[in-house]
C-alpha cells in the first residue's frame, strides 16, 4: 500500500521535515526535497560513493538507506562541512592540493576523509587509501586527494 | 603566467558541492523522461504494445513518427536514427525505440518495463572475425565502416630476404568510460507563434555537434537551437558524439509535451547503451637484419566499430597513424578496417584508437627483442625516430627529439638496470611473488588528425567586460581537465595581466563560436593559440583606438577596456585557425604531415604478480613525457595521473562482458576501475621543449597518458613471468593463468 | 532509481515482540530489512520483487557483541565496523575481523550486518567462510521461540535456508578456540576494495603435540552455497605438523568444491586458485605447528 511518513531529521545542523514514502533513499530526500545537490548519485549500488554523507557521524551511501532508517538521525553533507560558507580545514587542505578535477566524486571523498579524520587523528598513506577506497575516481589516479587528508590530518593537530 | 602551478578557477566551488551538473539543474515545471529499447542485437521492429495497468494518457510518448526533422543524428555519416521506426532495422541490444516522459519517475520506471516490442529476429554479427567473414552482411557490402591503407616502400619483399622476421597478433578489449556523472540532459522548447527554439543544457564535449544533431532533428535554423555545457562530472569521449543523440531525445520529449524534460541515465542505462572504446586486433610482421635494425612493418589493424559509423573512421585513422610508433622504418604498409558488428557503437574515449595500435606494437617489440636477443632497450634505441627521419605517412620529423633523453630519464626514476638484475634473482628463488619491470615509448599525435583542423576551421574570441575585465569565448568545455584555468592563464600571459582579470565564458552556442570539439588533446594547442592570437588582436585594437600605449600596467589595460566597452557597446576579438602552409596532408593517400607535432614519452612499471592467485600489483609507475611548454604543471601532473590510472585498469582490471551484443556487466560491482588501493603512487616528470605551434610553445596532453600504461605494466609482467603469450588485455589473473597452462602444456 | 515506490510498504516495529507478531500473523508477507546494503541495491534497481519491508533495525534485542563464557555472541544485527573494533573479536577471533575488513568499503562496513550478510545467501558472502571454520552457530527466533542450529547446516541449497517464514536470524554464536590455534583467511576479489570474492578460504586448526587435532576450512564462492572443505579436511586432520600430506588435501578439495563461470571469474580460475590458497594455509599451517 502506498503510504509517505513524515520524516525527520537533522542536516547539517538543522531539523528538517519532509513528508516522503518510507522506502525513499535518503539521496533523493536530499537532493529533491532539501535542494541539497551537492551529493552526487553515480551508481545507485553503494559502489561509487559519490552519494556519501555522515549519518550519525559515520559515512554511509545514502543511496542505500531508505527514509525510514534515517528518522530522527543528524546528516552531514559536502554542504555541511563548510564553515560559514568558505571551505573547512579539510576542504582547504583539497584546494591547496589540487584534489578536485571534474568534481563529482569530490562530495563522496571530502565525506570519506572527514569520516577518517573523525576516527583516525594523523592517518598516514596506508589509512588514507584505505578509507578512500569505498570512493571511485575516474579523473585522478588518487594522489593528490590521498596528499590532501595527509596534509589535513597533519595540519590539524599543529594548529 | 604560462608555467604557474595555479590551483583550478572552479576548485573552491566544487569543494562546496556548488556547482550544478546537469541534474541539479532544475527548470520550473520540469518532467522526466526514460528510454525504452530494444532487447536483441539485429531484428526487424514489427510493432509496439502498451501494457496494461499504466495511465498513458498521462505520458508524452514520443516514438520514431513523431519526429519534425530528420530521424538521423547528424555525425560523419548520417546512418543512425534516433529512433527505430516501426519495420525498421534494429542494428543492436540497446537501440532507442520509444520515449517517454511523465512528472513521476517511479512510475515512468513502471511504464518503460510495460512496453513491448514485437521483433523478428535476425541472426547478428558480434565480433570482428565474423564481420571480416561476412557471415553475415550487416553493413554496406562488406561489414567495413572504413578501410585506410598506409604505404611506404614495399615491405613484401624485405620478408622473403631479412635476417629475422617476427610475427604476432595483438587484442584489446571494449572500456568503459565510468565518469562517475552518467549521461544527463535538460531540454526546454520555445514558441512564440510559429517560432520554435530549442535549448538543451547537458553533459557534454561538444556543444556544437550537439547544435548539428539538434538542427538536423528538428530542421531548424542555427539560431533556433541552443545548447549549453553544464559542469560536466568526467566525460573522457565518453561525451563527445553519445550526448547528440540523448540530447535529441530530451528536445524530442519536450517539444511534444511542451515542458521541460530531464533525461538523466543511470549507471546500468549508462554502460549498458553508451559508447565504449573499441575493441582491437593488431596483426603485426615485422622484420629485422642482423643488427636489430627495423627493415619492414606490415601492420593489420581492425577495431569493432558497433552498428553505425559515429566517430569509427576518425578513431581508425589516429589509430592507423599511431601503428608504426616511434619507429624508424623504411617500408611500412598500415592496412586499418573499423567493422561492423551489432553492438552498440563504439566512440570515442581518451587516446581514440592510439592506445589500441601502440599497445600492439609496444608489446611487440619487447617479444622482438626476446627473438633477436637484445634487450628491450637497445632494440628500441636502435630504431628510435630522429629529427629528419620519416614516418610511414611520409611525414618528417622537424623538431628535435630526444627519445633517448626521455627514456634514460624514466629509466633512472625507476632504477630499471638494478630492478631487472634484482627481480631475476628474486625470480629464480622459490617465492610465490614474481616481480617484474617494463616500459613502453610511444607519441601522440597533436589536435586532430590529418586534415581535421582545417575542415573545423574553428574560431575563438575574447571580450572585453563592462568592468574592464576580459573573457575568453570558446566552446570548449571543462570536464575537469582544467581547461577554464588553462585558458585564461594564456590570455592573461599574453596580455600580460594577473589572471583574475581574465574570465572564462561557459560553453554555450548563444555567446561562443564554434571553437571545435573538446577532444584529441586541442584544446590547449589549438584553442590555446587561437585564443592567445585573439588576445593579442584585442590589445592591438585598444593601441589603434588610442586607449592603450604599448607598455601599460593591468589597471590602465582595465581602464581602456571600459572606456571601448562604454564607447562601443561591445568589444571582441576572434581567431579563426589556418593551416599553417608548411603542413601538407592528402586525405585520400594518407601521405603528408598527420598532426602539426607530437608529444612524447616513455613510462615504466614495476608489477609483482602473486602466483598464488595470479593477481597482479602495480608496485611503482614512472610516467616522463615531452609535451613543449607545460601551462600549468599542476594541472598537468593531474592529468597525467588520471590517464595512467585508466590506462592501468584497461590493461589488467576493466573487461566488458558481452552477451548477444549487450554488456552483461554494467554495474559498477562489476566493472572493475581501480580504487585508491589498487594503485601506486604515480610519478609524473615533464621535460619541456616548448613548440611554436601551441600557446608559449605548449601541445597536448590529455589523451597520452592513455596510450602508455597498458603495453608498460604487461611488458613488465613478461619480465616477471616469462615468455608467456602476452598479448591481450585487459590480462586478468584469469587470462594470466589460461596462459601459464597454455605454455605448460607446449 | 528504477523501483515504483508506491508498491512498496514498510513496517518498523520498535520492539522484537512487535517484529514476530507481524511475521507470524502474515508468515512469507514480511521481508526483514537490516542494514539494507543487500536490499536497496535490488530496490535501487528495480529487482526487488518482495513488496512488503520489515525494518529491523530498531530492534535492540538483536544488536551488541557479548562474551558468555566459551563463546561469543553477536547481534543478528552487528555492523561490520562494530565486528572489527571489538577487543574480544579482535583477540580470539581474527577470521571473522579479517573478513569484515575486506568487505566492502567504510561506508558498506558501517551499515552491513552480520546477520544480512548470512540470510542474504549468497555464495560469494565473506562472513560464512569465517563462521565455518569457527564452528559457528546460530539462534533463530519466532514466536514459537528460540532455536539454535549449527551454521554448517543452515544453508540448504542456493538461497535456501532453514529459516521459517516467521522466523528471524536472533544471533550468532562462535566458540571461542581453545588455546593458541591456527588462523587464516583469504579473499581473492577482483581488487583490493569494494570487490566481490571469486574464491575465499577460512581455516582455523588446533595443533596438540605436534598433530593437528582439529580443523575446520570453510570457503566462499566456489559451491552454490557457503561450504566446508571436508575432504581437505580429513586428509589433514589427526597427521603430524612435520608430515603434512599437502598435496593430498589439495587434491581432495577438488571434490568438495562446484564452482562455476560467471561474469566474474571462470570455472578454472576458482577451482586452480582455492587449491593454490589451501596449500598456502596448510603450508603455514605447518610452519605455524612447526614454531609451537
Ligand atoms: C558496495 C557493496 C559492497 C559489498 N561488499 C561485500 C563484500 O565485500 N562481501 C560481502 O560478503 N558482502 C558485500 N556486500 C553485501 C552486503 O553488504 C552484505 O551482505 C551485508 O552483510 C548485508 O547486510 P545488511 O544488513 O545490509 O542486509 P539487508 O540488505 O538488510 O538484508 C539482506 C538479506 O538478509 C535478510 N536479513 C537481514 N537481517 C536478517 C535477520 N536478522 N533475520 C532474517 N533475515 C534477515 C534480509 O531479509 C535480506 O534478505 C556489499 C554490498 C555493497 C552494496
Amino acid at each position: 500500500m502506498a503510504r509517505t511518513i513524515e520524516l525527520e531529521l537533522t542536516v547539517n545542523g538543522t531539523l528538517r521535515r519532509a513528508e516522503v514514502h518510507p522506502a525513499a533513499r535518503l539521496l533523493d530526500i536530499l537532493r529533491d526535497e532539501f535542494r541539497l545537490v551537492g551529493t552526487k548519485e553515480g551508481c545507485g549500488e553503494g559502489e561509487c560513493g559519490a552519494c556519501a554523507v555522515l549519518l550519525d557521524g559515520k559515512i554511509v551511501n545514502s543511496c542505500l538507506v531508505p527514509a525510514i532508517q534515517a528518522r530522527g538521525s543528524e546528516v552531514v553533507t559536502v554542504e555541511g562541512l563548510a564553515v560559514e560558507g568558505q571551505p573547512g580545514h579539510l576542504q582547504a587542505a583539497f584546494e591547496t592540493a589540487n584534489a578536485a578535477q571534474c568534481g563529482f566524486c569530490t562530495p563522496g571523498m571530502l565525506v570519506a576523509a572527514a569520516d577518517l579524520l573523525h576516527r583516525c587523528d594523523r592517518p598516514g598513506e596506508t589509512e588514507t587509501r584505505d578509507a578512500l577506497a569505498g570512493t571511485l575516481c575516474r579523473c585522478t589516479g588518487y594522489v593528490k586527494f590521498v596528499d590532501a587528508v595527509v596534509m589535513a590530518g597533519g595540519t590539524r593537530g599543529g594548529k | 603566467m604560462i608555467g604557474a602551478p595555479i590551483t583550478r578557477r572552479e576548485g573552491r566551488a566544487k569543494l562546496l558541492g556548488q556547482p550544478l551538473y546537469t541534474d541539479d539543474k532544475i527548470l520550473p515545471g520540469e518532467i522526466r523522461g526514460v528510454t525504452v529499447r530494444t532487447h536483441i542485437p539485429r531484428g526487424i521492429l514489427k510493432g509496439i504494445s502498451f501494457g496494461e495497468g499504466i495511465p498513458w494518457e498521462e505520458f508524452t510518448v514520443v516514438t520514431a513518427a513523431d519526429i519534425p526533422g530528420k530521424n538521423l543524428v547528424a555525425s560523419i555519416v548520417h546512418d543512425q536514427p534516433f529512433l527505430v521506426e516501426i519495420g525498421g532495422t534494429i542494428s543492436h541490444p540497446e537501440q532507442p525505440v520509444v520515449l517517454l516522459a511523465h512528472p513521476d519517475r517511479s512510475l515512468l520506471e513502471k511504464a518503460r518495463r510495460a512496453i513491448r516490442l514485437d521483433v523478428e529476429e535476425l541472426p547478428p554479427v558480434l565480433d570482428i572475425e565474423s564481420a571480416i567473414e561476412k557471415a553475415q552482411v550487416i553493413h554496406g557490402s562488406n561489414n567495413i565502416l572504413k578501410e585506410i591503407l598506409i604505404d611506404k616502400g614495399d615491405p613484401g619483399p624485405v620478408f622473403c630476404s631479412a635476417v629475422k622476421v617476427v610475427e604476432g597478433e595483438y587484442r584489446t578489449g571494449a572500456q568503459e568510460h565510468a565518469y562517475i556523472e552518467p549521461n544527463g540532459m535538460l531540454a526546454e522548447v520555445g514558441r512564440e507563434g510559429e517560432r520554435l527554439t530549442v535549448t538543451v543544457y547537458g553533459s557534454l564535449q561538444c556543444p556544437y555537434y550537439v547544435h548539428e544533431a539538434v538542427k538536423q532533428l528538428f530542421g531548424l535554423p542555427g539560431d533556433q537551437v541552443r545548447v549549453v555545457a553544464m559542469e560536466m562530472g568526467g566525460a573522457f569521449g565518453g561525451k563527445e558524439d553519445y550526448p547528440s543523440v540523448n540530447a535529441g531525445h530530451a528536445a524530442l520529449l519536450a517539444w511534444k509535451s511542451g515542458k521541460p524534460v530531464k533525461l538523466i541515465y543511470d549507471r546500468e542505462e549508462d554502460m549498458a547503451a553508451t559508447t565504449k572504446r573499441h575493441p582491437s586486433r593488431t596483426r603485426i610482421k615485422s622484420a629485422f637484419d642482423r643488427d636489430g635494425l627495423l627493415l619492414a612493418l606490415d601492420i593489420d589493424f581492425v577495431l569493432d566499430g558497433g552498428a553505425f559509423v559515429t566517430l569509427s573512421p576518425v578513431v581508425l585513422s589516429r589509430g592507423a597513424l599511431h601503428a608504426a610508433s616511434v619507429y624508424k622504418c623504411p617500408n611500412v604498409r598500415i592496412h586499418a578496417r573499423a567493422v561492423a558488428t551489432n553492438v552498440p557503437p563504439h566512440g570515442a574515449f581518451r587516446g581514440f584508437g592510439a592506445p589500441q595500435s601502440l599497445f600492439a606494437i609496444e608489446r611487440h617489440m619487447d617479444v622482438c627483442a626476446r627473438e633477436l636477443g637484445l634487450t628491450p632497450l637497445e632494440l628500441r634505441r636502435r630504431n628510435f625516430l630522429a629529427i629528419g627521419d620519416r614516418m610511414s605517412t611520409g611525414q618528417v620529423v622537424k623538431e628535435t627529439v630526444d627519445l633517448e633523453a626521455i627514456v634514460s630519464r624514466a629509466l633512472s626514476e625507476i632504477g630499471y638496470e638494478e630492478k631487472r638484475r634484482s627481480f631475476d634473482a628474486h625470480n629464480s628463488s622459490q617465492s610465490p611473488i614474481k616481480r617484474g619491470v617494463g616500459f613502453s615509448v610511444f607519441l601522440h599525435g597533436c589536435g586532430f588528425t590529418g586534415g581535421g583542423e582545417t575542415y573545423l576551421a574553428s574560431v575563438a574570441g575574447v571580450k572585453g567586460l563592462p568592468d574592464g575585465r576580459v573573457s575568453v569565448l570558446a566552446a570548449n568545455t571543462e570536464m575537469g581537465q582544467g581547461k577554464t584555468t588553462v585558458f585564461a592563464q594564456i590570455v592573461a600571459s599574453a596580455l600580460k595581466l594577473p589572471v583574475d582579470m581574465v574570465d572564462v565564458w561557459s560553453a554555450d552556442t548563444a555567446e561562443v563560436p564554434n571553437s571545435g570539439p573538446t577532444v584529441a588533446s586541442r584544446s590547449t594547442m589549438i584553442v590555446g593559440k587561437l585564443i592567445e592570437d585573439a588576445a593579442y588582436g584585442l590589445k592591438q585594437s585598444l593601441i589603434q583606438q588610442g586607449l592603450l600605449e604599448m607598455t601599460y600596467t593591468p589597471e590602465e589595460f582595465r581602464e581602456a577596456v571600459k572606456t571601448a566597452v562604454a564607447r562601443h557597446g561591445s568589444l571582441k576579438c576572434y581567431s579563426q585557425y589556418h593551416k599553417p602552409p608548411h603542413i601538407v596532408w592528402d586525405d585520400t593517400t594518407y601521405k603528408g604531415d598527420a598532426y602539426p607535432t607530437f608529444s612524447w614519452a616513455c613510462y615504466a612499471a614495476g608489477v609483482s604478480v602473486d602466483m598464488v592467485t595470479y593477481e597482479v600489483k602495480v608496485d611503482d609507475f614512472v610516467a616522463v613525457q615531452e609535451v613543449g611548454r607545460v601551462v600549468n604543471p599542476m594541472l598537468a601532473t593531474g592529468q597525467i595521473e588520471g590517464g595512467v590510472a585508466q590506462g592501468i585498469g584497461w590493461g589488467l582490471w576493466e573487461e566488458v562482458q558481452w552477451k548477444d551484443g549487450r554488456m552483461v556487466n554494467n554495474q559498477m560491482t562489476n566493472y572493475i576501475i581501480p580504487t585508491s588501493v589498487d594503485l601506486p603512487r604515480i610519478r609524473v616528470a615533464f621535460l619541456e621543449n616548448p613548440h611554436p605551434a601551441g600557446p608559449g610553445g605548449a601541445k597536448g596532453i590529455g589523451e597520452l597518458p592513455m596510450d602508455g600504461p597498458a603495453p608498460a605494466v604487461l611488458n613488465a609482467l613478461a619480465h616477471a613471468l616469462g615468455p608467456i603469450r602476452l598479448d591481450e588485455i585487459p590480462m586478468t589473473p584469469e587470462r594470466i593463468l589460461a596462459r601459464l597452462e597454455e605454455a605448460d602444456r607446449g | 532509481m528504477r523501483a515504483y515506490l508506491p508498491d512498496y510498504d514498510i513496517q518498523s516495529p520498535e520492539t522484537l515482540d512487535e517484529a514476530l507478531t507481524l511475521l507470524s500473523r502474515e508468515p512469507g508477507k514480511w521481508r526483514p530489512i537490516a542494514g539494507g546494503t543487500d536490499l536497496m541495491v535490488l530496490l535501487n534497481a528495480g529487482r526487488l520483487s518482495d513488496l512488503n519491508l520489515l525494518d529491523i533495525s530498531r530492534l535492540t534485542e538483536l544488536r551488541g557483541i557479548s562474551e558468555n563464557g566459551p563463546s561469543v555472541t553477536f547481534g543478528a544485527l552487528t555492523t561490520y565496523s562494530e565486528l572489527r573494533q571489538h577487543p574480544a573479536v579482535r583477540e580470539h577471533l581474527p577470521n571473522v575481523v579479517e573478513s569484515a575488513r575486506v568487505t566492502g568499503a567504510q561506508a558498506i562496513q558501517n551499515r552491513g550486518t552480520l546477520g544480512g550478510n548470512i540470510v542474504n545467501a549468497s555464495p560469494a558472502a565473506d562472513t560464512p567462510p569465517s563462521l565455518l571454520a569457527y564452528g559457528a552457530e546460530i539462534e533463530l527466533v519466532s514466536v514459537r521461540g528460540k532455536r539454535r542450529v549449527p551454521y554448517e547446516s543452515f544453508h540448504k541449497g542456493y538461497k535456501k535456508m532453514d529459516l521459517a517464514p516467521d522466523e528471524l536470524l536472533h544471533s550468532i554464536h562462535v566458540p571461542i578456540p581453545k588455546g593458541s590455534g591456527f588462523h587464516f583467511y583469504r579473499k581473492v576479489g577482483t581488487r583490493q576494495a569494494q570487490a566481490i570474492s571469486k574464491t575465499c578460504l577460512a581455516a582455523h586448526a588446533r595443533i596438540e603435540n605436534g598433530v593437528v587435532e582439529e580443523l575446520r576450512i570453510g570457503l566462499g564462492s566456489v559451491a552454490p552455497v557457503p561450504a566446508r572443505a571436508r575432504s581437505a579436511e580429513a586428509v589433514i586432520l589427526g597427521k603430524a605438523v612435520d608430515f603434512l600430506p599437502i598435496e593430498d588435501a589439495v587434491k581432495a578439495i577438488q571434490s568438495d568444491i562446484s564452482p562455476i563461470d560467471d561474469i566474474r571469474s571462470t570455472a578454472r580460475y576458482r577451482r586452480v586458485v582455492t587449491a593454490n590458497v589451501l596449500r598456502q594455509a596448510l603450508e603455514e599451517l605447518a610452519r605455524t605447528g612447526r614454531a609451537s
